[in-house]
């Protein structure tokens, strides 16, 4: 009898288990049963995902956290932080511990396909660069031949210095260092010639963490296509849908001129179909989400549309100017799937 | 006809109902049930991850150990490049963990030796300091202490272009340590053979020495003997060999110091980091060992004639190395299992290369349980090893 009761408790929770994840809309109920959406962020890299002095997270990464938390929640601040670093940053997302990952992470071919992981947009195009005293009288990227060069482990960056380095026939040695904070105090104590990482980043380090930005600079060359942007587990597509169009209606709102400040006037009065249909004053977009009809209307009231986001935290805090990351209409690379 | 088969049923079901009451029966019986628990629970738990792996279209298996690595590893034992494969790429970090691991466990046992004789010195400045170096270190978590050797050693000194250069050929950078090395020739390998042939020959006349001493008394001047015969016949070696001269001289070119042999900082604070940790633990153990031995023995080599300090190496520490052993293997375990916070500071142990393939991977399942059962194979040796030597210490009785 007793056997019986503890065989049949096992063989339902193998049951209840194994539906969690087949489930679609499993994330999703999980995070409105719950309360608040799990988001997993980067340590500390100003502009993207960083603590502020009152302890508030904030960044252009973050931003698309909030965003989804607004849309789904209702509350841009229905939202907790996991920092991670690079190497635990895609085991947290597979085993579920976090809901979403957005920790400026490259799309890639083996991650997104291997790796049993979905990315829902690109919130940043940037490129690897490297950063280096201005003492040192480095011009260029080729004449790095013998250097030292501080990365973190686990990156498409490590990966990308190897092949450079490889490809020009040039040597190096690599200090791996986990912790961004321990790696970033590694480079300035001069323990390595270069730090190699995104630009966006390399920006970041510069600005915020060298106790004289002025004595290192960034090399001109680019080395490596970097499209950085939010990730969720494979399995549940309606919460990867959810997440794909949160970021989209932020680039959307931008197309539109559709901002923080007058997504009010917007949405009683305008006439534009595009507008209406955004913001839900013509239905039918938050139904085909799973979600009310105010989901992109609270995303931008919340947070901004993704220029307000991004002159806010980047443009801010690192100086770096839209470039890549314009919108189409302006030169750049940021183009939104229509919400219709 | 029916009668019988009664019978036979009673006494069947009767031996039945006696085997399970038979106390070993019953004994072998909830074994038995204990095993299968055990055996239900692994499957439960591999089959239910292998689903959900399969749930989430993550790919498993060790396959990916025979791709491509295509990252770079600061310090190797062996050949390895980037284009090494993953399997290259962990036995890479499995080496500089044994290379920490063992060179942390001789220099602990040295300094804590030291410090635990130290600790019953008689001079009071010597002890007082002996116990200030153990309270201090055995009370810092040791992550901490590798952090603060890590900040100290490259920020302590200069870029390599202004290396301090203390000895000829010895330079002391924010890079790490160099000091010249001769340049690889036959004659080095012949002085290897040399050396174990001499270590042969010393250990076969300790043993006649020995027993020589053992019927006549007489004592053989054992440690003269066998650094001459060391000495002499490496030497020899050498001279065969063409006595080569050249060396391998660090030197600044381009960024960094090329040439010559680097003890990286991240290997010196993991070394020192784990040796001074570790150290203070041995030094209690070393000083428990020793006030274990009962104060007769000092009395007894006292009234022999036998100086205060031999008296501690032939007679005093012999005898403490039975209850220290023990003890002391723990702590070489620990040395070994703590070697994995080297990941912290970036010396490319095994877990930090395991971390880096698991992430360029993703096989986390997989790049786990091949360091657990590296940590539990590495562990297990030191553990037989110790095992093996305690037994060899320990009293015999005549």
């Amino acid at each position: 009898m007793k056997i019986k009761t503890i065989l049949a408790a096992g063989a339902m929770t193998v049951a209840a288990v194994a539906a969690q994840n087949a489930q679609a809309g499993a994330v999703l109920d999980g995070i409105k049963a719950k309360g608040f959406v799990q988001c997993g962020v980067n340590t500390g890299l100003p502009g993207f995902s960083a603590a502020n002095a009152e302890g508030k997270w904030e960044g252009i990464d973050v931003d698309v956290c909030r965003a989804i938390a607004a849309a789904v929640l209702g509350d841009a601040n229905s939202v907790q932080y996991t920092p991670l670093t690079a190497a635990q940053r895609f085991t947290a997302l597979q085993s579920g511990e976090i809901d979403i990952l957005s920790r400026n992470t490259t799309a890639t071919t083996t991650r997104d396909a291997k790796l049993g992981l979905t990315f829902v947009g690109i919130n940043y195009y940037d490129g690897q660069g490297f950063l280096i005293p201005k003492a040192l009288g480095v011009k260029s990227a080729t004449e790095l031949d013998g250097a030292t060069v501080c990365v973190e482990p686990g990156t498409t960056t490590e990966l990308n210095l190897a092949d450079y380095f490889r490809a020009k026939g040039m040597s190096f040695e690599p200090v791996v260092i986990e912790n961004i904070n321990e790696a970033t105090a590694a480079f300035f104590s001069g323990r390595c010639d270069v730090y190699t990482t995104d630009a966006s980043g390399l920006a970041s380090i510069r600005t915020t963490m060298a106790e004289n930005p002025d004595d290192y600079m960034i090399l001109p060359e680019i080395i490596s296509k970097e499209p950085l942007g939010p990730v969720v587990a494979q399995g549940d597509e309606q919460w990867s849908d959810v997440a794909r169009w949160a970021l989209t209606a932020m680039v959307e709102a931008e197309e539109l001129g559709v901002t923080m400040e007058n997504v009010d006037d917007m949405k009683a009065n305008s006439t534009n179909p595009g507008i209406q249909r955004l913001l839900g004053v013509s239905p039918g977009m938050g139904e085909a989400l799973g979600l009310d009809e105010e989901w992109a209307y609270r995303i931008i009231k919340n947070v901004g549309n993704y220029g307000e986001s991004y002159e806010k935290n980047v443009t801010a805090k690192l100086g770096l100017e839209r470039g890549l990351n314009a919108l189409w209409t302006d030169g750049g690379l940021q183009y939104a799937w229509p919400v219709r | 006809m029916s009668k019988p088969q009664n019978a036979q049923g009673d006494v069947r079901s009767k031996s039945l109902v006696d085997y399970l009451n038979d106390e070993n029966v019953r004994a072998v019986l909830y074994q038995i049930v204990a095993i299968g628990l055990i055996i239900l629970a692994g499957w439960y738990l591999v089959s239910n991850t292998l689903y959900n792996l399969a749930q989430q279209n993550i790919s498993t298996g060790y396959g990916f150990l025979d791709l491509e690595a295509s990252f770079e590893i600061s310090e190797t034992m062996i050949d390895y490049s980037a284009k090494s494969n993953y399997a290259t790429a962990l036995v890479v970090g499995l080496l500089n963990t044994v290379k920490v691991s063992v060179l942390g466990i001789v220099l602990c046992t040295i300094i804590g030796t030291i410090f635990g004789v130290a600790r019953l010195s008689s001079n009071w400045i010597v002890r007082k300091l002996a116990t200030v170096y153990v309270e201090t270190f055995r009370n810092i978590p040791v992550l901490l202490q590798l952090f603060f050797w890590y900040a100290l050693i490259p920020g302590a000194f200069p870029h390599p272009r202004d290396a301090l250069e203390p000895l000829p050929g010895v330079l002391f950078t924010s890079r790490g340590m160099y000091m010249p090395v001769p340049v690889a020739d036959t004659a080095y390998t012949l002085m290897g053979i040399a050396a174990i042939i001499a270590l042969v020959a010393i250990f076969f006349i300790k043993r006649w020495a020995k027993k020589r001493q053992d019927a006549t008394g007489q004592p053989f001047p054992m440690f003269l003997t066998g650094l001459g015969i060391f000495v002499g016949l490496v030497l020899l070696a050498y001279l065969a060999g063409g006595a080569p001269t050249e060396m391998s001289m660090p030197e600044l070119k381009g960024f960094n110091i090329r040439g010559g042999y680097n003890i990286s900082p991240e290997f010196l604070a993991v070394l020192i980091g784990l040796t001074v940790y570790t150290s203070t633990y041995v030094a209690e153990v070393v000083r428990s060992g020793i006030q274990a031995v009962p104060s007769g023995q000092w009395e007894a080599a006292d009234s022999l004639g036998i100086k205060r300090s031999v008296a501690l190496r032939k007679v005093i520490l012999p005898q403490s190395m039975r209850v220290a052993i023990p003890p002391l293997t723990n702590q070489y375990l620990n040395l070994t299992k703590n070697s994995s916070l080297a990941v912290a500071v970036g010396y490319p142990d095994l877990v930090s290369v395991s971390n880096t393939t698991m992430n360029q991977t993703g096989q986390a399942i997989e790049a786990i349980s091949i360091f657990m059962s590296i940590y539990l194979g590495l562990s297990l040796l030191t553990s037989l090893f110790m095992n093996w030597f305690n037994k060899k210490m320990a009293l015999v009785e005549r």
